[in-house]
């Protein structure tokens, strides 16, 4: 028998995906609707008497009337507007207990589509604890559909629905389902029939819960707020760097033995070289952030589970507002600064498509950490270490460059968003939830999918690139070493094309295998100068012969070339994944790339004058 | 019948009732019924944003929902007496 297409429908908040996760065990396949960047989760369970049902996690929704792209997508699939996609056999309906009020309007919207459906009244224990009281009966009946209680966390606050899907959804035929039109709703009648339901359901309802209160009356003061978020990011920022260095040692180290291991065991030719310079220095350069990525994510997650997430984007909306977003973006443009990578796939928490479209296009503007190393390097070679005033001249300049990257991130935004990505500025309407403990679990599995999707795409498309990138670096194998090879070839095409921003030769063929990642170039421009060496030596003599090689504006305007250059495939093809669009993709490659090359110029240029007036 | 003002317009703590909805975009009527607002409901100004005064964070209920100023604007609501 085939299985029962089964819709979860909720609105956000209502705990779906921990549901959906608690339900199918956290096994999903997960894909974009076609043509969009609305995410398709749909997982499988079995029901107690052996039904095997498909779930399907549509985003999350306050009703019919679609509020952003992500509803209006949910909206389609359930009507069956979707193109290639049959309308779901029956809904599984999820609404917090505790505000059922609010949310029952919504409940009537689902039930005029007339599908087979069970209403869920999820976290009843919270709302037990806060003291609301429910009749299940009378509002099973006023209503007409068969509601359940649950608590999606436990197996045992499930085991009741669960028995529920069986005995309601007996005789749905699966595939019988039919597609119709969006019904136009009046949502004023509906919301007087619900209220009406209300009084008869809601047998007692307590005063908000004082938690939340009394927590908000601190987090969301004027004053004490934005300290306290910004001492929340502080914290954040040093958990990524303190915490990630001995996992990163530990992994480069590993990644070092594993190469010199099969440097040792391998003949020395192609294959050993590909193996060791390509496919494990290639993927070891990626894996090398996981631990950034485990611990930003980690933290992401408490926030959002526990409800502080969106008392940040309340904080930080007007700001972000003024430049043309709004206070979801926050959260992926701070993580970028660890690295763009995890910042993008962060951004699936922002409504509008055009507010997320533009914080996606400005993420690789905040300086990652992978550009220190760059910056260290050129810093160290060009910078002297004086003091100024009471700043150290270097630190100085490196604070300039996360400026300028910040800065020329808020000019761009509003740049675009008056143009490419126009449109009218989406209203904040958001629900700030209760505070809660977030559940291991939930929080296990969620961090565990981030991994996955991370692992996944160092382990295909990222080592696709950088096989493809150690064969340019290598062949054709001459006394040349890398001059002689591919990279050197394009190397010496893009030559004339940078020499009016002050690179040279050296520069523009390392800027080619640099293209896998930002710090890349570091050991690029080692191998072009010739270096040999431990890295910590290849680094120290590698400053001293910049100097030599390289005149003092060549060495700002390549500092300003890494503040904008998309030198790095992995965000290009995660931005590529989350935006759904080679085109968006190309287009930001192309505005980032003339932005370096006119920031290198102007700053080539200006040096030089300054220098020789 | 109490006095009518605008949602935005209460101060902190002060409490009241949806009495309707002011604004002629009926696209922002609907959102604003969709995540809950109804005549009738009870609501009172919680909080507002550090920079401008807003956003604004409303109780409706026994929920809590972050607004802009605009949007708070178009939300007519009755003092309690």
């Amino acid at each position: 028998m085939t299985a029962l297409r089964l819709a979860l429908v909720g609105a956000p908040n209502s705990g779906k995906s921990t549901l959906f996760n608690g339900l199918t065990g956290g096994r999903a396949k997960v894909a974009n609707y076609p043509g969009v960047t609305v995410e398709r989760r749909v997982g499988h369970f079995s029901t107690p008497v052996g039904r095997s049902v498909e779930l399907i996690d549509l985003p999350g929704i306050y009703g019919l009337a679609a509020r952003s792209r992500d509803a209006e997508i949910a909206i389609h699939a359930l009507v069956g507007q979707m193109a290639d996609e049959a309308p779901p056999d029956a809904m599984l309906v999820l609404v917090e207990a505790s505000i059922l009020r609010t949310h029952l309007h919504s409940v009537l919207e689902l039930k005029s589509l007339g599908r087979p459906m069970v209403l869920a009244l999820n976290m009843i224990d919270l709302a037990e604890r806060d003291g609301v009281k429910i009749d299940v009966e009378a509002l099973e009946r006023r209503l007409g559909i068969p509601v359940v209680t649950c608590r999606a966390t436990r197996s045992s606050g499930r085991a009741g629905l669960l028995a529920r899907l069986d005995h309601e959804f007996e005789r749905v035929q699966p595939g019988s389902a039919k597609s119709m039109p969006v019904p136009k709703l009046n949502l004023k009648d509906l919301q007087r029939e619900a209220r009406s339901i209300a009084k008869e359901a809601i047998v007692f309802e307590p005063p908000i819960n004082r938690i939340t209160r009394a927590v908000d009356s601190v987090v969301l003061h004027p004053l004490a707020g934005p300290l306290i978020l910004a001492g929340l990011l502080f914290l954040v920022f040093q958990a990524v760097y303190a915490w990630s260095s001995i996992p990163m040692d530990a992994i480069d180290a590993a990644f070092t033995s594993l190469q010199a291991l099969v440097k040792s065991s391998l003949p020395n030719g192609w294959i050993s070289s590909l193996l060791a310079d390509g496919v494990i220095a290639g993927v070891g350069s990626v894996i090398i952030f996981l631990p950034q990525i485990i611990i930003l994510f980690a933290f992401i997650l408490i926030l959002e589970a526990s409800g502080y997430m969106s008392r940040a984007a309340f904080l930080c909306d007007e700001l972000m507002a003024r430049v043309g977003l709004n206070g979801r973006s926050v959260i992926p443009l701070l993580s970028s600064f660890a690295c763009a990578i995890p910042g993008i796939m962060s951004t699936r928490a922002i409504e509008g498509e055009r507010d997320r479209l533009t914080t996606i296009l400005i993420a690789p503007l905040m300086t990652c950490s992978a550009r220190l190393p760059v910056y260290a390097l050129i810093i160290g070679a060009f910078i002297p270490p004086r003091t100024v005033g009471i700043f150290n001249l270097q630190g100085l300049v490196l604070f300039g460059l996360y400026a300028a990257g910040i800065l020329s991130a808020v000019v761009v935004a509003y740049v675009l968003r008056q143009t490419v990505t126009k449109g009218k500025a989406q209203p904040l309407l958001m629900e700030l939830p209760s505070y809660k403990l977030p559940d291991l679990n939930t929080f296990l599995l969620d961090l565990w999918a981030r991994v996955r999707a991370f692992l996944k795409r160092a382990g295909t498309i990222i080592l696709g690139v950088a096989i493809a990138l150690w064969f340019l670096a290598s062949f054709p194998a001459t006394s040349e070493g890398v001059r002689g090879s591919f990279a050197g070839m394009i190397g010496r095409v893009l030559e004339p094309i940078l020499a009016p921003i002050g690179f040279n030769l050296q520069i523009a063929i390392a800027l080619v295998p640099g293209m896998a990642a930002r710090e890349v170039a570091v050991a690029a421009l080692g191998t072009v100068y010739s270096l040999q060496g431990a890295d910590n030596h290849v680094n120290h003599s590698l400053a001293s012969v910049l100097q030599h090689a390289w005149s003092l504006p060549t060495g700002l305007a390549f500092l300003a070339w890494y503040v904008f250059a998309p030198q790095c495939l992995s965000t290009l093809v995660v931005a590529r994944r989350e935006m759904n669009s080679w085109k968006w993709t190309a287009f930001m490659f192309g505005y980032l790339f003339a932005l370096a090359y006119i920031a290198s110029g102007l700053t080539y240029w200006i040096a030089t004058a300054l220098m020789t007036a | 019948m109490g006095k009518v003002v605008e949602l935005n317009s209460l101060s902190l703590g002060q409490m009241g009732r949806v009495a309707g909805f002011s604004s002629e975009d009926t696209e922002l009527e609907t959102k604003l019924r969709e995540i809950g607002f109804a005549e009738g409901d009870e609501v009172e100004l919680l909080h507002r944003g550090p920079i401008g005064g807003t956003p604004v964070s409303v109780r409706l209920a026994r929920t809590i929902i972050a607004l802009r100023r605009k949007e708070a604007a178009a939300i007519l609501v009755e003092l309690q007496e």
